[in-house]
């Protein structure tokens, strides 16, 4: 999140849009502090969950259209002027102008200047359509800059441009697409926008409720673009407030477990456009924006990476890093297909459990089967490490081999953990594992360092790399010392470095203050640049690990500096520049976060000024807002705005498109849904999909989790105290529904899709009604997907039911919105 | 005397999550049961030997077309006049000087009148042990600077624990405001001293009357009703004796000229 | 850093733990020496960071010899107050839970039951199955698309899969290992 819990209490007004008292119920307090200070508390959800039982309103919204609702927002705020002028004018890209060939999805049928059939997939991410974005661009002046217009007005403008794409968006349309009472719906757009301003701000959260859609990335890109719209970015009580849902998604996000980037977020280079390293930071670091010093974070991680093997001569090892034939490979559901179809022969599943949390579970299931060795790390016996035992699985025909090594939880060891607020937390081993219980620090090292030995003496230069890394951490040759870890993470001095004049600034091997210190010469190395601060050396020498730090938040600092260190560099809410306006005086008093101080001491002797205030500057402390690119406050976008106009793979601007399971056709536009979706062909008909407005699908289905179980259920369904909470898996249905199908509270039914069934029980609640869609009645169901076949409370799996599509840009599936058919009893 | 602590659970801000059910079990080391199907999130009907926090949810559709979804957590009431003290017969359930109300199981015989004497359905039996179980308040918490294991939990404050007096004040001006904000059903349960039972340790702020969370408006002690009975009991077996004598009087009046 | 027994008190004694929002200081010197022992008075206590969602609600977690026997909310963590919500109160049961398997087990090609095996077994068969599988499949060079031979240094055939529950530290270890090696099937739950 841009923001912080803690902050949550200061917005006049909340939108939930993901069922936030049910997942994150801890950080909800501060919602219900807001609300003691007189906030307006909206939950938009289909569902009438426990979120909704303490909001002042609902909006229930079907699945699948929450782009139709924020840009009915979007255009609600612009047509009844109560976006915030000033800082949309000077704040972000709306009054740069475009090129004047590109049209918005208004003028296009749904679709934006430049698709074309590409056929194959190739350098591009898409399957068979592509856009050719040589008209998604600014139009530029003499000098290169982009051409600007302040009064919003130009046609060209990107402010005009997007009051035209979401001119389709209106109160009326929302009713019709997504099912929300014309009423309904202005009155929460009255409420939220009249509570957003210079003087008031609104924060919005989200969760999987908005990523996992073909959409998914567009339907964020809305929230944030309102968000921007009504200035509300980097304010107290205002921000982006992205819940995440494990423990540590967001550190492993950061020190990047995945296929795309490398820790820090630094793009994993591609065969055919990043040949050599030089060439890589061309083509990846910006001109402008605090990411034009990504070769001295690229540089570090190298060094990092391979230690003294890293050298200026032989590209700091950049050749020894795997280079991908295609962007449209290697995600999850990649993965599994490839799987499936035989290419991937080992697999190691760590505290995952893609037998019951992925999507296609079927599939995944048949995929396990398919390789030559699978191994498993987890607290308990998972379905994954079992798939040979699934229920109509055949052990004596499934060939692969299964290592199953049992894992140790938090408790059990030591290490950090960074939560959504971007706050890296450390936690202290309790007691000792027991048995042959290890950490997952000490298999990973212990397998790395039985892999050199095998290699050791090896002359091929394609193991050189391997062989160079160390994993040597500390005294004790098994379990790696974590702080020592967390310090490569941070970085440190290769060498011993001095400033212009000769004075050591860092000793060899000293932990890295600031990644301001970074260099692209080899002097340092560090494993994930955003992180850097988090270990420093103090005054006597040893490492202070500021993830262990537990000083509580008091009166004169609410967001709590001296607990723990969020990145990066302690700051507690991003774009705080935001808060102020171009003087560098806050918006209001009452939202005062930063501010300039021009008396305060300068960086250097005779010169003053400095920003200030009740956190950290996500900014240039010593930059005056009237110096040059002293009141651009988003730092990590080329230029320095926010952006309305942003070239994604689908689209400038978010625009609604239909699930690619749908029970109706897109009302907004001729394009039914995104264009450059991704859709995967799997072999034997394991990824069949129903037809729009299917007579044999004709009922939405959304998938979510509970409060009381925890994802695919290995950290729930195993425990008694949680096992029992539920008494079985269940999907919620509406009284109409259940009375048009003669289904009673309690009786067991049967939910089918293209890709596979499941027996469970009806739950019938007034939570959930029937949706009006353009004036047809249209149903919608809910399955939590926390069951499987193992552990105490066991159930059928609710992902046996989805299908492998996925999001353009970033691949994530369709798992909350897409259809099904429901029948009476077991059949 | 110490000054009566008091649990004070505020439905308004409930969240329905079940910290409380999970944190009670957690520092009691009480066992895991079947769950039941209630039709709802629920997962028992009433309180067990094995749980003694349960969350109630309950959906009232109102008249306008909106849902009311009325979440709240159950719990001992810790009676000012505790049925389950009132018939124990072994004295092994007791009040503890903070007033609140326990039941000791070295003393305990199982014989499960306090089970039947229970206005709310609390107490239960405990058949591994042979005993009755319920809240204890988290005894020894409090009697060691700590607050109960459910009112540190409960992540909104809904469980909020402290001095009696003080949390019925609080509670008096929630429900003010609650009816400012136009929630004309919010009411107190078991605040006032003068209430039934002579008020409740753990009282309750609901959002509608007491039967739509099924708990008794008028919360009775069934022994009220025992010694009703009992005194009926003995007036009708007085009568009895009396005519008995009065007629024997007169038979043996007679019968003794037939010797 | 362990809490020092001062911090314990600081909770034992007076505000914090449970304690109304808005009540006084409450002081519950007892009157009567009620003889009730505090289970976790003599217990070790370590700070934890609760594995299940991303809230990370700071825990004490109390233990006494090898067990441990109560993990409750840190009550100075900001963004927490002590609060845990069903799932971090039961996280004790991660730990103490008879069905938690304490012996790494093999599945033979085949076979319908599991065999205990001794860690350094386990250990040298995978290493040698990541051995094998990447001097089989890894590809040192290919033809880019304008049909030159280039360096890729790749291994397809094996892949990574997890985790959004092991720590920042592991979650380095792992990129680290499999990227020097060539992995490029490499993701965890952030991609669901």
């Amino acid at each position: 999140m841009t923001t912080n819990l803690i902050d949550i209490q200061n917005s006049d007004v909340i939108m939930a849009t993901s069922n936030f008292a049910e997942n994150h119920p801890v950080g909800f307090q501060w919602v219900m502090k807001a609300k003691e200070r007189g906030a307006k508390f909206i939950h938009v959800d289909p569902r009438f969950t426990r979120t909704s039982a303490v909001a002042d309103v609902h909006v229930p919204l079907r699945s699948g259209t929450n782009i139709a609702f924020f840009g009915g927002l979007i255009s609600y705020a612009i047509q009844n002027n109560l976006y915030f002028k000033d800082y949309v004018v000077h704040y972000t890209n709306a009054s740069f102008l475009i090129d004047p060939a590109f049209k918005t999805a208004t003028d296009g049928g749904g679709l934006f200047t430049g698709l074309e059939q590409t056929g194959k997939g190739g350098v591009d991410p898409h399957v068979a359509e592509t856009y050719k974005k040589d008209t998604w661009k600014y139009q530029l002046d003499g000098e290169g800059n982009p051409k600007r217009d302040l009064t919003l007005r130009d046609p060209s403008s990107v402010f005009q441009l997007l009051k035209r794409h979401y001119s389709r968006y209106t109160p009326a349309m929302v009713e019709r697409v997504c099912g929300i009472p014309k009423e309904k719906f202005v009155q929460v757009a009255k409420l939220f926008c009249e509570n957003s301003g210079p003087e008031k701000t609104g924060s919005i959260t989200y969760a999987l409720n908005l990523t996992q859609h073909t959409n998914g990335v567009q339907n964020i890109r809305a929230l944030c673009m309102l968000q921007l719209l009504l200035g509300n970015i980097g304010r107290p009580g205002g921000g982006v407030v992205a819940l995440r849902g494990h423990a540590n998604v967001q550190g492993a996000t950061d020190l990047e477990l995945l296929y795309h980037e490398l820790p820090g977020y630094l793009p994993m280079p591609l065969r055919d456009l990043h040949p050599d390293l030089k060439t890589y930071l061309e083509k990846v670091t910006p001109k402008g924006g605090f990411w034009v010093n990504l070769p001295k974070f690229m540089v570090s991680l190298l060094k990092a990476f391979y230690g003294d093997a890293a050298k200026a001569e032989n590209d700091y090892g950049y050749q020894w890093l795997p280079k991908r034939a295609s962007a449209d490979a290697y995600s999850h559901q990649h993965m599994f297909v490839e799987m499936y179809k035989g290419t991937i022969k080992g697999f190691l599943s760590d505290g995952q459990n893609p037998a019951v949390g992925g999507p296609n579970a079927k599939l995944a299931r048949a995929a396990l089967g398919k390789l030559e060795w699978l191994v498993v790390k987890d607290i308990f016996v998972t379905e994954t490490a079992e798939f040979w035992k699934a229920p109509g699985a055949s052990a004596k025909d499934i060939k692969t081999e299964v290592f199953f090594l049992p894992a140790a939880p938090a408790a059990e060891k030591d290490g950090s953990l960074t939560n959504t607020m971007r706050l890296i937390q450390w936690h202290e081993k309790a007691v000792k594992p027991p048995g042959d219980v290890t950490s997952d620090a000490e298999f990973f090292v212990s397998l790395a360092k039985r892999l050199q030995k095998r290699y050791a003496g090896s002359k091929k230069d394609r193991d050189q790399g391997f062989l160079a890394a160390s994993f040597e951490y500390g005294d004790d040759p098994k379990e790696p010392n974590m702080e020592l870890v967390l310090k490569e993470v941070n970085g440190y001095a290769t060498q011993e470095i001095t400033d212009k004049d000769g004075k050591v600034v860092y000793k060899k091997g000293q932990a890295l203050n600031t990644f301001a210190h970074m260099t692209d010469d080899g002097k340092t190395a560090g494993g994930c640049w955003i992180y850097t601060g988090v270990t420093v050396e103090g005054p006597d020498g040893k490492l202070i690990n500021k993830a262990n730090l537990r000083k509580p938040a008091d009166d004169k600092d609410y967001l709590a500096h001296g607990w723990a260190f969020a990145w990066p560099a302690n700051r507690r809410i991003l774009y705080n520049r935001a808060s102020a306006d171009l003087k560098g005086k806050p918006w209001s008093e009452k939202k005062k976060l930063i501010w300039w101080d021009p008396e305060a001491p300068g960086q250097e002797p005779e010169k003053k000024g400095k920003w200030v205030g009740l956190d950290v500057p996500d900014f240039n402390a010593f930059l005056a807002p009237d110096a040059k690119n002293g009141d651009k406050p988003f730092i990590m976008r080329a230029d320095l705005v926010g952006a309305f106009f942003g070239p994604l793979n689908d689209g400038p601007f978010p625009e609604h498109y239909e699930p690619v399971e749908s029970p109706t056709k897109n009302l907004l536009s001729k394009q039914q849904m995104n264009p450059v979706a991704k859709i995967w062909n799997v072999p034997d008909q394991k990824n069949d999909l129903a037809k729009v407005g299917s007579p044999d699908y004709p009922y939405v289905v959304t998938t979510y989790r509970l409060t009381e179980h925890h994802l695919s259920g290995v950290m729930s369904r195993y425990l008694p105290m949680l096992a029992e909470l539920f008494h079985s898996h269940f999907a919620e249905l509406s009284h109409e529904l259940a009375a048009e199908l003669g289904i009673k509270n309690g009786e067991r039914i049967t939910v089918s899709t293209p890709r596979g069934k499941i027996h469970t029980t009806a739950m019938v609640t007034h939570r959930l009604k029937p949706f009006m869609i353009d004036g047809k009645k249209t149903h919608q169901i809910g399955i939590p997907w926390h069951w499987g076949y193992n552990g105490i409370s066991k159930g059928d799996i609710t992902n046996d039911l989805s299908a492998t599509v996925g999001d353009p840009t970033v691949y994530i599936q369709e798992t909350k919105a897409f259809l099904c058919n429901v029948k009476k009893g077991e059949v | 005397m110490a000054r009566t602590l008091a649990m004070f659970t505020d439905t308004s801000l409930c969240i329905g999550c079940r910290a409380c059910q999970v944190a009670c079990k957690q520092w009691n080391e009480l066992p895991m049961e079947e769950p039941e199907w209630t039709g709802s999130y629920q997962n028992h009907a009433h309180f067990t030997d094995k749980t003694y926090r349960l969350v109630r949810f309950i959906e009232k559709p109102q008249a306008n077309g909106e849902l009311q979804w009325l979440l709240m957590s159950d719990v001992c009431k810790h009676c000012a006049q505790a049925g389950c003290l009132d018939a124990c017969p072994t004295g092994a359930i007791y009040r503890t000087e903070y007033g609140t109300v326990n039941i000791n199981q070295d003393v305990c015989n199982g014989c499960r009148y306090c089970v039947s004497s229970c206005p709310f359905g609390v107490v239960s039996f405990n058949h591994d042990t042979g005993r009755a179980n319920k809240c204890t308040f988290c005894n020894d918490r409090i009697h060691n600077g700590l607050g109960p294991a459910c009112a540190k939990t409960c992540p909104t404050e809904s469980i909020q624990f402290g001095f009696r007096d003080e949390l019925v004040a609080k509670a008096e001006k929630r429900v003010a405001k609650l009816k400012e904000m136009g929630y004309a059903s919010a009411q107190l349960y078991g605040a006032d001293s003068n209430s039934p039972l002579g008020g409740l340790n753990a009282f309750f702020l609901l959002l509608d009357k007491p039967a739509t969370y099924n708990l008794p408006e008028k919360p009775l002690l069934p022994q009220r009703n025992v010694l009703v009975d009992s005194v009926l009991a003995v007036g009708a077996a007085l009568l009895v004796g009396v005519g008995a004598v009065v007629s024997f009087r007169e038979r043996g009046g007679k019968g003794a000229d037939d010797a | 850093m362990s809490l020092s027994r001062r911090d314990f008190l600081k909770y034992a004694g007076s505000t914090g733990a449970g304690v109304a929002v808005g009540a006084a200081t409450l002081d519950l010197t007892p009157v009567q020496a009620a003889a009730t022992t505090l289970k976790i008075k003599e217990a070790k206590v370590h700070p934890g960071v609760c594995p299940y969602c991303a809230v990370g609600c700071i825990q004490l977690v109390y233990s006494k010899g090898d067990k441990i026997i109560d993990i409750e909310g840190h009550p100075d963590t900001p963004h927490t107050l002590g609060r845990l919500c069903p799932k971090g109160a039961a996280t004790i049961q991660l730990s103490n839970n008879p069905l938690r398997p304490t012996k790494a087990m093999y599945r033979a090609p085949g076979s319908d039951k599991w065999e205990e095996k001794p860690l350094d077994w386990m250990y040298e068969q995978i290493a040698k199955r990541y051995y094998e599988t990447r001097e089989k499949y890894f590809v040192e060079k290919e033809k880019n698309k304008d049909g030159q031979e280039v360096v890729v240094n790749r291994l397809d055939a094996l892949a990574s899969l997890g985790s959004a529950c092991i720590d920042n530290e592991e979650c380095y270890l792992l990129s680290k290992l499999n990227r020097t090696l060539g992995i490029v099937y490499h993701e965890h739950q952030a991609r669901v």
